[in-house]
């Protein structure tokens, strides 16, 4: 019961409370308190795939609803809706499934256009754009079963970006693989050591993560900028912008199907990067102790754990998958040099693509594909339908808002409430093979 | 009031935890509904208190048919609780605590504090309680906490008092006393329903006894039944309650606590120049009231607390200043008081709760990667050695009752090469089969020559497993003591009185 492990003061009103501990009281009056917040995160994160599906699912029935009422056409046919319905629910349809046609189209396969290599040529969007998302969502998802919130994915993406651009348009001579193993690198080393900077101050004064990983973002951004916009550190020498120079062809991450393709090897990286995800978390003694301190740190400490260390392995972890997104895209997405604007957003998607993907490393490899389709659809579906790229920001969007909140889509769907704790009765299917909590 | 109730049935899923179980309790009767933990009473009761509806079966009071949506229609029908974790706000006084829920206003809706003051003198009176309305709760001690729920309960003119396990957080002082209050309400008509799985305390107040096992009523029993009947009834078979133990084959002292001091994180002396010894196949066992130091005693040797002053050595060597994993590493098993927030991640299976403390090397982890084959062997086999009830080893900690909670770790802590073994409330909310289980292991493995520190609130458990006694009070040791000194002693030492006479062992 003693709470000077930094992870035990979370809530600050635990220690007035242990202070006025009678002799001869419990002390299990401040249980709940102490875990509503580690509660709630598990309910979101021991959902089931189900409700992923369906928030996804139920998201693009709202996108659909959004599309058709703003759609001009349908509130032209709106006016006379009494005299001929027929009218506005044709409206509605074509305006519904014409952008949805478009979605498609735009991220997985577009028949209109001549051949196979050129229909396929969406799907190769969707993966380039899901490709830094996998790798920076299995970061937040790490720290997510660690019961870390890594909401610094910016700060991170912006220092793996700099340091790997740097590497790459630095040292011309380098050869080709050499010049861009060293870029990587340098760009995991950054991200992973920005956001241990979080987990040290977590582990060593208590502060919490989410806040100092936000903070940090900002400091990130700035520096970033400023090293932008300074010469001899990363601006384009004899330019005015604070742009960097482009990146050296020896260090670019060459095009995974040909020129034609923006997909590139980053797609294989993230892949791999993925499996080794699965195994650190399912097989390997760090990902043990990180579950067990992210499920209990209580349990975790007593059980001769080093829970502050292993909360500044976590943030390690975490950064260094996050900053290999940014590498990603100055090495792969944006070769001819990047702004400070380079990590796009995906720092904040990639907590998205974590919650959707349940914090399982192939559930969120598959959240940052859809994601990636989504990206990739939405810009289709602008350019042909007219239909704003805020709507699919908006299907984004809800989706977190129904995944952060699952009694409300076992509500829409009247999905039955999972018993978690009921005694001897949820294990039948397990059985004895499943050693190991997936 | 009269309060029956007619073949209740609830169900949860596939589970029946209250099946067809009638039960009539009489004006002015005490009635003890006596059964394991899990057994269904806490549903039963609350099915009465409306926090539950009944899927079959009615609540009769004074023969009227009741229907309770919730737990203030209860409370309107003349029902009262007093809960096992007071619902009470340790920031108000006792007045206003007694008021919440139905607090008395004046004029303009202001909060007339001082009806609920005369309310909380009127029933303290009639009972004889000593006790200021405008003491805060939070200062109380928690015998007299306990009192300031019975009168919120019978403010709101209970008929029908439910106590739920209410001697858990008493000291034996306090609970004789609460003994004496429940006499007392029956004297003036009012019923009672104890809850509680303390056979000691049935045989002492109850008028009928009603067992319950595995949400049925297996039998109702008179008070002047003995330990060993009751106990059978509660678990079906024949129970030993007092466990064989030999005499203590005594070897070199193992533990050597000497001048222990420990500073809190808030700053206070917790534990106060304590010293005590165990030697090889002993057990210590200290008692004395929870909150008295004997969990940061055993942080202390655990390494989880840091301002620690003095000596701790085993075998010779000193564990002040060494982590937990040094500590667990020098041979030191450990089954802590609490088992859900410290003993196991209850998201884990099974198996890997059987491996939590021992994920730093083989043979459960080999070059970083986990042995799975090895650890589901490992866990199949205690899962059969240590009697573990679940389905298999994939089977979530969580999912196991509480008995089977303590199984897999005393399954883990056993599992080891020890040589010292710390258990912190070993039997705390366990039945009285897996206590017998629990109970025989550590004797076992004291027998094997361990030494063991057993910390214990209950003085049932101290003078089963004790060779020798240790009561802590306020931080220090009052006396140590042989393990066969009478409880009216060790109740007396547990409030702070020194034992008479050089008794001391």
């Amino acid at each position: 019961m003693s709470g000077n492990e930094p992870v035990d003061r979370q809530l600050p009103n635990i220690s007035p409370e242990k202070a006025t501990r009678e002799p001869g009281q419990s002390g299990t009056a401040s249980e709940p308190e102490r875990s509503r917040w580690n509660v709630a995160m598990r309910e979101i994160l021991n959902g089931s795939a189900m409700i992923s599906l369906l928030a996804v699912v139920l998201a693009i029935i709202i996108g659909g609803i959004l599309i058709a009422v703003t759609d001009e056409n349908v509130q032209a046919t709106a006016g006379y809706f009494f005299s001929r319905p027929g009218d506005m629910i044709a409206a509605i349809w074509n305006s519904v499934s014409g952008a949805y046609v478009s979605l498609f189209q735009g991220s997985i396969y577009n028949f209109r256009r001549p051949g196979f290599a050129n229909g396929i040529r969406p799907l190769m969007d969707t993966l380039t754009f899901a490709t830094p998302l996998i790798v920076a969502g299995l970061g937040v998802a790490l720290g997510f079963r660690a019961g870390l919130f890594n909401i610094g994915g910016r700060g991170q993406m912006l220092f793996g970006a700099s340091a790997a651009g740097w590497v790459a348009f630095s040292f011309a001579g380098l050869p080709f693989p050499l010049h861009l193993i060293f870029a990587v690198v340098a760009g995991v080393i950054a991200g992973a050591l920005w956001s241990g900077l979080a987990g040290l101050l977590k582990a060593t004064t208590g502060a919490n993560e989410v806040i100092t990983t936000i903070m940090l973002n900002y400091v990130a951004y700035y520096f970033v900028y400023w090293m932008l916009s300074t010469q001899g550190l990363l601006q384009l020498p004899g330019s005015n912008n604070p742009k960097s120079p482009g990146m050296l062809p020896s260090a670019v991450l060459p095009p995974l199907f040909g020129q034609q393709y923006s997909l590139h090897w980053g797609f294989i990286i993230a892949i791999l990067v993925t499996f080794f995800a699965w195994w650190l978390l399912n097989r390997s003694r760090l990902g043990f102790q990180f579950k067990a301190v992210g499920l209990n740190p209580d349990a975790a400490r007593v059980a001769g754990i080093n829970v502050p260390r292993m909360i500044v392995y976590v943030m390690l972890f975490s950064g260094a998958f996050v900053g290999l997104a940014g590498v990603f895209q100055v090495l792969g997405t944006v070769t001819t040099g990047f702004s400070a604007g380079i990590d796009a957003g995906i720092g904040f998607d990639a907590i998205t693509v974590a919650l959707l993907g349940r914090s399982k490393p192939w559930g969120v490899f598959a959240a940052a594909v859809l994601f990636g389709a989504f990206k990739a659809g939405g810009f289709a579906m602008q350019a042909s339908q007219g239909i704003s790229v805020d709507i699919v920001l908006v299907v984004q969007s809800v989706i977190v808002l129904l995944i952060a909140a699952p009694p409300l889509v076992r509500a829409v769907f009247r999905l039955p409430k999972p018993n978690l704790l009921s005694p001897l009765k949820s294990n039948k299917t397990q059985g004895k093979k499943a050693v190991v909590t997936k | 009031m009269k309060l029956e109730l007619r073949g209740i049935t609830k169900r949860f899923g596939a589970l029946v935890a209250n099946d067809h179980i009638s039960v009539v309790v009489e004006p002015g009767e005490i009635h003890c509904l006596l059964g394991e933990n899990g057994a269904g009473k806490s549903t039963l009761m609350n099915v009465l208190y409306g926090l539950y509806q009944a899927d079959e079966g009615e609540i009769l009071l004074d023969d009227k048919v009741q229907k309770f949506s919730g737990p203030g229609d209860a409370m309107a029908a003349g029902i009262g609780m007093v809960h096992q974790h007071f619902m009470l706000i340790p920031v108000f006084t006792v007045a206003e605590n007694v008021m919440l829920g139905h607090e008395p206003t004046t004029f303009g809706d202001r909060l007339n504090v001082a009806k609920a003051r005369e309310q909380v003198r009127e029933i303290s009176q009639r009972f004889g309680f000593d006790l200021d309305p405008d003491a805060l709760v939070g200062d109380l001690p928690v015998g007299v906490q306990q009192r300031v729920e019975i009168i919120k309960a019978l403010s709101r003119d209970a008929k029908v008092l439910v106590f739920d396990e209410p001697t858990a957080v008493l000291t034996p002082q306090e609970t004789d006393e609460l003994m004496l209050i429940m006499k007392q309400l029956k004297e003036t008509g009012t019923s009672i329903v104890f809850i509680t799985h303390k056979l000691r305390e049935v045989r002492e107040v109850a008028d009928k006894i009603t067992v319950i096992r595995l949400g049925k009523v297996v039998g109702e029993a008179s008070p002047t039944a003995s330990n060993e009947e009751l106990a059978s009834m509660m678990v079906g078979r024949a129970i030993e309650l007092t466990i064989e133990k030999g005499k203590a084959k005594l070897g070199q002292p193992a533990l050597v606590v000497d001048k222990l001091s420990v500073i809190d994180p808030i700053g206070q002396l917790v534990v106060n120049n304590i010293s005590f010894d165990i030697k090889e196949g002993e057990i210590v066992a200290v008692a004395g009231v929870q909150g008295n130091g004997q969990t940061e005693l055993v942080e202390a040797i655990m390494g989880l607390q840091s301002k620690v002053t003095g000596g701790i050595t085993l075998n010779g060597r000193s564990l002040v200043g060494r982590s937990v994993r040094e500590v667990l590493d020098a041979g030191v098993g450990f089954v802590p008081e609490d088992r859900n927030e410290d003993g196991l991640v209850s998201e884990f299976t099974i198996a890997e709760n059987l491996m939590l403390d021992r994920s730093n090397g083989e043979p459960f982890v080999k070059h970083g990667t986990l042995q799975l084959a090895t650890l589901a062997e490992f866990a199949e086999e205690k899962l059969t050695e240590f009697d573990i009830r679940a389905q298999g080893i994939g089977t979530h900690a969580g999912n196991l009752s509480g008995g089977n909670q303590q199984k897999v770790v005393l399954a883990r802590e056993l599992s080891r090469e020890l040589k010292l073994l710390v258990a912190a409330q070993p039997t705390r909310g366990l039945d009285v089969g897996s206590v017998e289980f629990v109970h025989t292991r550590i004797v076992e493995a004291r027998d094997s020559g361990v030494p063991v520190l057993v910390v214990s609130t209950e003085l049932d458990e101290v003078v089963a497993l004790a060779d020798r006694i240790a009561v802590m009070y306020r931080g220090g040791i009052v006396g140590i003591v042989p393990g066969d000194t009478p409880r009216d002693v060790l109740g007396l030492m547990m409030a702070g009185e020194a034992p008479s006479g050089g008794k001391a062992a």
